[in-house]
């Protein structure tokens, strides 16, 4: 739709990244090709252009990693705190450095907006890793026993949504607790931790700390099952957390999970309305909806209904979709096209179920995967829009009577990763907060993360907590020492 | 922008409102909440738009003809008054092209000299009336300044609102008084009310005295005199923006906003241009609807302006003092 006040485009300039046409392996240091010569290409979801090619890591390839990294345990372990501190710290400030250029990277590579991995994803990754950093000389005081030790070997799978957010939350706290890293980014998103890679060599982290493995769900599974790994953490969708859960069970791996989320969005009659509107429309359309803990039901006080749903409707009507490398843009493209698959199959299911389906005005650009941003209204807990994880730029909306109901609606849900509370009453808020099984609860937010606060889920939604004191504890044995020591 | 279907239910519902000083209070008190915490990272987010090239060139225009120039000093003469009103009618003279101000804004002892220099342009002369800026005076008192500026030809009246009586609770106070100012103005004049942002101390206040002000017949909410420590800011100004909006989607009648205070760059009257854009909508794009009460911003603006069409920054010389 044309208006008075047309912006005009102002895109970040991607001359500042400079992507090489291929990428190996990152193991013991160096860049290597894959032991099979397998390689794949990661493109850019808005334009479907072939970024760069990327080899492909295969079992021999992973075993390969987890030797170099078993090695470099011995000496990384035995460094004092301190020490590790200060390769971190500088981890830290070489990111902060480059921020322009990985942000750049990032939005070409999973094609979020710029203005989410300038202003959101940089400032958070360079955060863990001085936060981490400021851990590991105070091992000792951080409740976990005398002298807690490292475990060993980490394997660790991250997602797609949040590459190199992901990459710190995981390799900030095993290094910090003076493990060795494997990881495996996702074969949609791999140039971020691969740049990654070169900011550990520019870092003079010794080698082998740190191995980053490029592949799809087999060098995942090779990863995790391999028997010289201690620890497995991943982030990813609950389906394939049940195969890791499996494939570890009876094995001394220890692991954690952080899987998929059906987070309920709870707004009160006595809400800051206008505030609230702002927080459900960054609670699901933050990264497109491609948030784990994104809050994808809105459970909205039936008193206000019509009130709110106005006000939502009117605030997505001015959201920006469109080059995620222009400042203005408030909506990028999904992720991969498979994903759009799964979207949109997901909303014709809901559309065929009898709820109502509700998209602004929104023009999609011809190339890449878009999706625009949707409603559904008319949603009972019956539909499998309120059930199933969407992560998608889509919102369901339900409502409810009491309190009671809203907690009794929220909590009914296979998952337990978020949710919101939108209320002027501070008594409302702790008492509901107290009621409700979600590993997260933020009020009159949504989606705020720091690396002091403990991130993780209940029931499907996997076990275990990253970031803050906690996220320390799945990276140490309280006693004797699990890994080689 | 489509109105309310049900707009003449809602407006007639609102009447109500103003019945008694319970039912008044009851309203006021019943508004949504405001978080603060919220307000402020929205109003920060839509800071970083990047406005540029034609997008700034229609930005600035825009913003130049809705520049309230105003000189409010105890020293003022005449003689400033008329260089004032000549700027504003010819903000550059080296450039015709460039738009007009909305208005000059003085002391009501000024409406007859201001009045003259704009003689014949679209310039309004505006007027600080009711006890500028304090407003500690009697009803009569301000009254007869309202009418003293009126007379003398003022387009519109800048009133300020009772601080004392606001935070005091004496919502009806500050609602009669309004709607006295309002009549005082009769046909000829539009009404701005000035809260004084920076006194009221909260955001629920600010809220509070938007609809109070709306409700009693202004035709203008202002954020600040410009005379205290803390005027127009973008999230104050963004939550009168999302109260004026409320306000014509329930009455269907539209009230305009003018920040005043502090803002002094292009870029910062760039994001207030946002801040309308998106909040209240483009129905308030025109300068009958948003003002700037600010008197160091046009210059920046005509320099913005300057180098826009030459492409190269100027100095405050090119520019006139006043």
């Amino acid at each position: 739709m044309a208006s008075v006040f047309e912006y005009a485009p102002a895109p970040e300039s991607r001359s500042i990244v400079d992507i090489a046409p291929s990428y190996g392996l990152f193991i013991d240091g160096e860049f290597v090709e894959a032991a099979d010569g397998k390689v794949f290409k990661t493109v850019s979801p808005s334009t479907e252009e072939v970024l760069a090619e990327i080899a492909q890591a295969g079992e021999a390839d992973v075993d390969r990693a987890v030797k170099a990294a078993r090695k470099a345990f011995v000496k990384w372990s035995a460094l004092p705190g301190s020490e590790r501190a200060k390769y971190l710290f500088r981890i830290a400030r070489i990111i902060q450095e480059r921020s322009r250029e990985l942000a750049v990277l990032e939005t070409l590579d999973n094609g979020k907006p710029i203005k989410e991995t300038r202003d959101a994803d940089l400032p958070l990754v360079a955060a863990h890793f001085f936060y981490y950093a400021g851990w590991a000389d105070k091992l000792e005081h951080a409740g976990f026993g005398a002298s807690p030790a490292p475990l060993g070997v980490a394997g660790q799978v991250i997602p797609w949504n949040f590459p190199l957010l992901m990459l710190a939350w995981k390799i900030a706290p095993a290094l910090a607790t003076g493990n060795t890293v494997v990881l495996k980014p996702a074969e949609t998103t791999p140039l971020s931790a691969l740049f990654f890679a070169d900011i550990c060599r520019q870092a003079g982290l010794p080698k082998g700390v740190v191995n980053i493995l490029p592949g799809y769900g087999d060098s995942g599974a090779a990863l995790v099952a391999h028997p010289d790994v201690n620890k497995v953490a991943f982030t990813g969708s609950t389906a394939v957390g049940k195969e890791i859960a499996r494939t570890v069970a009876g094995t001394r791996k220890k692991v954690t999970l952080e899987l998929g989320g059906k987070g309920a969005n709870i707004v009160f009659d006595d809400a800051p309305i206008d505030q609230a509107v702002e927080g459900i429309v960054n609670g699901i359309f933050f990264n497109q909806g491609q948030v784990c803990c994104a809050g994808s039901r809105l459970l909205v006080q039936e008193s206000i209904q019509d009130e709110l749903l106005e006000s939502l409707k009117r605030r997505l009507s001015t959201l920006r979709l469109g080059d995620p490398l222009d400042k203005n843009t408030d909506i990028g493209a999904i992720n991969s096209e498979e994903q759009l698959t799964r979207i949109t199959s997901l909303v014709e299911q809901g559309e065929a179920e009898g709820a109502e389906r509700w998209s602004p005005a929104c023009e999609l650009p011809e190339s890449g995967y878009w999706f625009a941003p949707t409603l559904f209204t008319n949603v009972t807990q019956a539909h499998r829009i309120a059930r199933d994880e969407i992560f998608g730029p889509v919102l369901s909306v339900l409502t409810f009577r009491t309190p009671d109901e809203a907690v009794a609606k929220a909590n009914n849900s296979a998952y337990g990763l978020s949710a919101g509370i939108w209320t002027e009453k501070g008594s409302r808020i702790l008492a509901v907060a107290n009621k409700l099984r979600a590993g997260v609860i933020w009020s009159n937010t949504f989606n705020k993360f720091d690396p002091t606060s403990p991130f993780g889920g209940y029931k499907e939604s996997g076990f275990g907590r990253e970031g803050g004191r906690h996220g320390l504890e799945a990276y140490l044995a309280p006693s004797s020492p699990e890994g080689e020591r | 922008m489509t109105m309310p279907t049900n707009a003449p239910t809602a407006a007639h519902a609102l009447k109500d409102v103003t019945a008694s000083d319970s039912t008044l209070r009851r309203f006021l008190h019943g508004l949504p909440g405001v978080d603060a915490v919220g307000l402020e990272a929205r109003a920060a987010s839509l800071g970083t738009r990047s406005i540029k090239t034609t997008a700034k060139a229609y930005a600035i225009d825009l913003a130049i003809s809705m520049v309230d120039l105003t000189t409010l000093e105890g020293a003022d003469t005449p003689g400033k008054v008329r260089a004032l009103g000549a700027k504003a009618v010819h903000p550059d003279p080296s450039d015709r092209t460039t738009p007009a101000t909305a208005a000059v804004c003085v002391y009501p002892d000024m409406v007859a000299t201001a009045k003259e220099a704009v003689a014949g342009s679209s310039v309004k002369v505006a007027s600080v009336a009711t006890a500028f800026p304090a407003g500690r005076a009697a009803l009569g008192v301000k009254l007869a300044d309202v009418r003293d500026a009126v007379a003398a030809g003022a387009d519109e009246i800048d009133m300020v609102i009772d601080r004392g009586a606001f935070l005091a609770g004496n919502y009806m106070k500050v609602y009669d008084e309004i709607v006295a100012v309002k009549e005082a103005c009769e046909a000829s004049a539009r009404l701005k009310v000035i809260f004084e942002t920076g006194e009221l101390s909260t955001y629920d206040n600010i809220r509070r005295a938007s609809w109070l002000g709306m409700l009693a017949g202004a035709d203008f909410i202002k954020t600040s005199t410009g005379k205290v420590a803390v005027n127009a800011t973008p999230a104050n100004t963004l939550l009168m923006l999302e109260a004026v909006r409320d306000f014509r989607a329930q009455t269907g009648i539209q009230v305009g906003v003018k920040p005043a205070g502090g803002i002094r760059t292009t870029k910062d009257a760039v994001k207030f241009l946002v801040l309308v854009n998106e909040t209240a909508g483009e129905d308030w794009l025109d300068n009958h609807w948003f003002r700037f009460g600010a008197s160091s911003l046009l210059n920046d603006l005509l320099m913005q302006r300057q180098k826009l069409a030459t492409g190269r920054y100027s100095g405050p010389d090119y520019v006139t003092v006043d």
